[in-house]
């Protein structure tokens, strides 16, 4: 039951990273085809771009939500294929206990960034 | 039948790579899986590297100063490629596990036709689909200015 529901959400996750990433690629990877969100011109990973969009709360809030939703599938997939390979009960545990911990260092790390990185933003 | 000897997956990390009577789409499989672990190592140093922004404009320059050359520029593209590849693969294995695109039950009279056979145009038209993504990405890349 408990990894039926995990699995649920790791699709659930993957949709909104769908969208999320997706919108990501589309802005850093093909901004000479689209040039979403970059108003300073030139390259999206330029200083004055990376404030532009910073300072909106759309943006820091889809990194968050982005943030979570792939380190929530990302390691969930990881699970299932070390689990596939037949670790005991006891690597299990371990396991589950390594990644959910370091999911959640990386979450705070990240958001952290996020966050710290708008208030940076709004000051200059 | 293949015999597990009581381990669900006597043949490991190589029980990846052979399609067997699977034919394509356990391929597909392990692509997904090879560029889902892609993704993940790169996310997780992304998530660092990025993070320099939240200390200034210095940081930030000499953060990015050390990931750029040509060889930061084929590895971004090819972490857009297993992106775009995993993303239309990914809804790909949605829609079949919410039972879209697998045909009907139907009666086992020979010649046998099995779900993959109902499966095969989704997956032709998603790596189509993920094919035109990499390329619309291989031009921003390496062509546009």
């Amino acid at each position: 039951m408990r990894d039926q529901r995990l699995w649920t959400w790791h699709l659930l996750a993957g949709l909104v990273i769908l969208v999320f990433l997706g919108l990501h690629m589309a802005i850093m990877h093909l901004d000479a085809l689209l040039g979403l969100f970059n108003p300073a011109g030139g390259h999206p990973v330029a200083w004055d771009n990376v404030v532009a969009r910073a300072k909106h709360g759309f943006f820091t809030v889809s990194y968050i939500v982005l943030l979570g939703a792939a380190l929530f599938h990302g390691l969930y997939g990881l699970r299932n294929i070390l689990f596939e390979l037949g670790p005991g009960p006891g690597l299990k545990k371990g396991l589950n206990a390594l990644l959910t911990v370091g999911g959640l260092v990386t979450f705070v790390y990240g958001a952290w960034a996020a966050w710290a990185a708008t208030a940076l933003a709004r000051t200059l | 039948m293949l015999d597990t000897r009581g381990r669900p997956n006597r043949l490991g990390v190589w029980g990846w790579l052979g399609g067997g009577r699977w034919g394509p789409e356990r391929y597909l499989y392990t692509l997904h899986r090879v560029t889902g672990l892609g993704l993940l190592i790169y996310f997780l140093l992304h998530v660092v590297v990025t993070s320099s922004r939240a200390r200034g404009m210095a940081a930030w320059e000499a953060a990015m100063g050390r990931v750029t050359g040509p060889l930061f520029t084929l590895g971004e593209f090819l972490v857009f490629a297993a992106f775009a590849y995993h993303a239309v693969n990914g809804v790909r294995l949605v829609l079949i596990e919410l039972g879209f695109a697998i045909g009907k039950p139907i009666e086992p009279v020979y010649p046998y036709r099995t779900s993959v056979h109902e499966q095969r145009p989704l997956a032709i038209g998603v790596m189509l689909l993920a094919g035109l993504l990499v390329l619309a990405g291989g031009l921003d890349f390496f062509v546009l200015p």
